[in-house]
């Protein structure tokens, strides 16, 4: 048989295709439709939020900052409760990361302020001795592209049905909802009203003005996202 | 019929051969930038605080391995094809003006993707995916040149005046109907200024996946680019390139033949180790292990069906230093085709993943395996390519050892580093608290870093000293008149 396929490139490609196709049918297909599903408290991210992400990943955070606690006393001791599956029902893309270079970031909004990002994105070194984390002074002065995380939200909203202006459970038994404004100049000013009450909680005055001027730096972002990390 | 030996046309394979070096410096270059940041945080400001956006390292890590993955070795893996294919398809590019047509697009249009990705990469517009950070525009750009690629793998074995195929041309059309299938499903995204009509980045995209689906596509592809990208062809070059310089026959048709359809079998399973203890269900995770342990079998295969190829020619070892580095790179390839298995056993992953282990494993076969090979390839293909003897054996010689030893300080020290951090993460006193805050976690890894980064500066140290071998062959050796057909004769 080997003999008569090293003859013919064509049935050879063909039965090397269907060799390495197989793993991912039998692996990944079955998968899908049960993992996608959200756990009850887990809400999709606002303007704000998801241009705070985009911030994230500009900068390849997840180079070094894990988002994914796995269920050892050690982790659950460092980061807080292990990582289910339906809490990342609404990342896209996810982002486990492969490297605790620094460390895990899933529960981050848990144990860390405003005030402390702000302070340690400016220096790192001077909020933790011996951090040999990069400054990241730009994020204070680069505004955040809110345009493309409102069209990420309309994108995903028509696309994936991502609940929008909808009911979601929370854990108490209420309910809650993330809303989706209709137009860029709505989404411009709910991102703005957020982003307003995390420049309160900042020092720095440039900051703080460019908020005042209706300007969202990339910093304000991500800080909000970093607090939705829960 | 023809009796004289038929004439090759290199100009394709001498194009992607100059892209492997050039890639090849940039990729290793930053690679030593982002190593020494990790041990001195302050060269993250390498071109002064108003540049500091794209000298740190996040910015640069992206760009450090995909310019070594989808630059230096990729570059290799074409410069070879266009070199190895005509050769035991026994037929030349210039026979067809179309492949030739084809084969030039490929490298121009593979050069104007380097420039998209490099530009981007800088910029900071990424999708965040490991090995796959580009934005839906580049990758259409990276099908296109794949599509050119594989036309030009096809034609030339449509056009062929060898019947059978050599086992380096199944590792070849491997390497394309893989990529190819893993790039094509783990990048399937909606570009968002379409879908919502015109707002925002017309670059951006959201992946088609969320969450735990997400991660479970993006793994299966990043193992799996390993599989395709940093084994599959370069075990090609190895089949070829070891006998052809050693003047033996390869040692067993069977075992290369277990080795080949054992790989493609098993290599696509084992995508599962990435994701131990992770929300990914269980029985993917244990299959990911438990495949990734008999991943050993057609690994070691291969490795062992080159080492016994130089069975009765071991002299060659120490007589050629180009056969040292096949040799070597065989090697390689079995140390970290075993340690990657020990990696996987979920006991040993839940203290190495997320350390430094992963990166010195991930290096000892890069730099260990397709570094030497693909060099070693260049070596073997400089002379015939360019009908002039190798400039300097001594020269190669001593890369050799300053390499050897780069790679060695580099795995070591990473060894060291990530068991020490996966033990501390763990550690718990007297009294069931953490015993160490993660900083303390952080700043023990400072001399291994340090090591590290010298280990990496000597890996490219020897690298330069290749570049510069490879230009002195073009540049200062007088033209032979015939090509060179026995084992590489190479000046003192």
């Amino acid at each position: 048989m080997f003999h008569w396929l090293e003859k013919r490139p064509f049935f050879f490609a063909v039965a090397v295709f269907l060799t390495i196709a197989f793993a991912g049918l039998i692996e990944i297909l079955p998968n899908f439709a049960q993992a996608s599903r959200p756990t009850i408290g887990t809400a999709p991210y606002s303007t704000l939020e998801l241009a705070g992400r985009h911030v994230y990943i500009k900068n390849s955070c997840n180079a070094c900052h894990s988002q994914l606690i796995r269920p050892f006393k050690a982790e659950t001791d460092r980061y807080g409760h292990y990582s289910l599956s339906g809490e990342y029902a609404y990342d896209r893309p996810f982002l486990w990361g492969s490297k605790r270079t620094g460390p895990d970031l899933m529960r981050v909004g848990n144990y860390r302020t405003t005030d402390w990002h702000e302070n340690h994105m400016y220096d790192p070194a001077g909020v933790v001795p011996g951090s040999i984390m990069p400054a990241y002074k730009w994020m204070f002065t680069n505004i955040a592209d809110v345009d493309t995380a409102y069209a990420e939200q309309l994108t995903i909203e028509s696309v994936f049905n991502v609940p929008y202006n909808k009911p979601i459970p929370m854990k108490d038994g209420s309910t809650s909802t993330v809303a989706l404004a209709d137009s860029l100049e709505g989404a411009h000013a709910s991102a703005l009203e957020e982003a307003k009450l995390v420049a309160e909680d900042m020092k720095n005055q440039d900051v703080k003005d460019a908020v005042a001027n209706g300007q969202i730096p990339e910093i304000v972002a991500l800080i909000a996202y970093m607090n939705s990390l829960k | 019929m023809e009796n004289r030996p038929l004439e090759y046309d290199y100009s394709v394979a001498k194009l992607f051969m100059f892209t492997t070096i050039v890639l090849g410096i940039v990729g290793m270059l930053i690679g030593v930038i982002l190593a020494f940041q990790l041990a001195f945080p302050s060269i993250n400001l390498l071109l002064g605080e108003g540049l500091a956006e794209y000298t740190n390292f996040s910015r640069l890590r992206p760009l450090h391995t995909d310019a070594v993955i989808f630059g230096f070795t990729l570059s290799g893996v074409f410069a070879t094809w266009y070199y190895i294919g005509q050769r035991v398809l026994k037929v030349s590019m210039a026979e067809s003006g179309f492949l030739m047509f084809i084969g030039k697009l490929h490298f121009w249009l593979y050069v104007v993707g380097v420039a998209a990705v490099v530009v981007s990469l800088f910029m900071g517009i990424t999708t965040s995916k490991e090995y796959a950070e580009f934005e839906w525009p580049i990758d259409i750009a990276i099908v296109i040149v794949w599509v050119l690629w594989g036309i030009s793998v096809f034609g030339l074995i449509g056009i062929r005046r060898e019947r059978s195929l050599y086992i380096s041309i199944w590792y070849y059309i491997a390497t394309f109907l893989g990529i190819a299938m893993l790039y094509l499903f783990n990048n399937m995204e909606v570009p968002t200024y379409f879908a919502s009509g015109g707002i925002g980045a017309w670059y951006h995209s959201v992946s088609m996946y969320s969450g735990t689906n997400d991660a479970l596509v993006q793994w299966w592809y990043g193992h799996n680019a390993v599989a395709f990208g940093f084994t599959v062809p370069i075990v090609a070059m190895i089949y070829y390139f070891l006998p052809k310089e050693s003047g033996q026959a390869v040692y067993s048709y069977k075992l290369s033949l277990l080795s080949f359809w054992g790989l493609m079998f098993v290599y696509l399973w084992a995508g599962g180790h990435h994701l131990l203890f992770s929300t990914v269900p269980d029985w993917m995770q244990t299959m990911g292990s438990v495949f990734s342990v008999i991943l050993i079998l057609p690994s070691w295969g291969s490795a062992i069906n080159m080492l016994l190829t130089m069975k009765g020619e071991w002299q060659q070892v120490a007589s050629s230093p180009l056969i040292k580095f096949m040799v070597l790179a065989s090697t390689f390839y079995m140390f970290s085709t075993l340690e990657g298995p020990i990696q996987a056993i979920k006991s040993v992953n839940a203290l190495a993943h997320f350390t430094d282990w992963i990166v010195g494993h991930v290096h000892d076969g890069v730099l260990g395996w397709v570094g030497f090979m693909i060099m070693a390839a260049l070596f073997h293909m400089a002379p015939r390519v360019f009908k002039r003897e190798l400039y300097s054996k001594a020269l190669m010689t001593t890369q050799f050892w300053i390499q050897t030893l780069g790679v060695v300080l580099y795995f070591t020290s990473m060894w060291i580093a990530g068991i020490t951090q996966g033990m501390m993460w763990r550690a718990h006193d007297e009294f069931g608290n953490l015993a160490y805050s993660f900083i303390d976690t952080v700043t023990v890894l400072h001399p291994y870093y340090t090591i590290r980064a010298v280990g990496g500066l000597l890996y490219l140290i020897g690298f330069f000293m290749f570049a510069y071998n490879i230009y002195k062959t073009m540049s200062a050796r007088p033209v032979e008149e015939n090509e060179l057909q026995s084992a590489t004769p190479m000046a003192a």
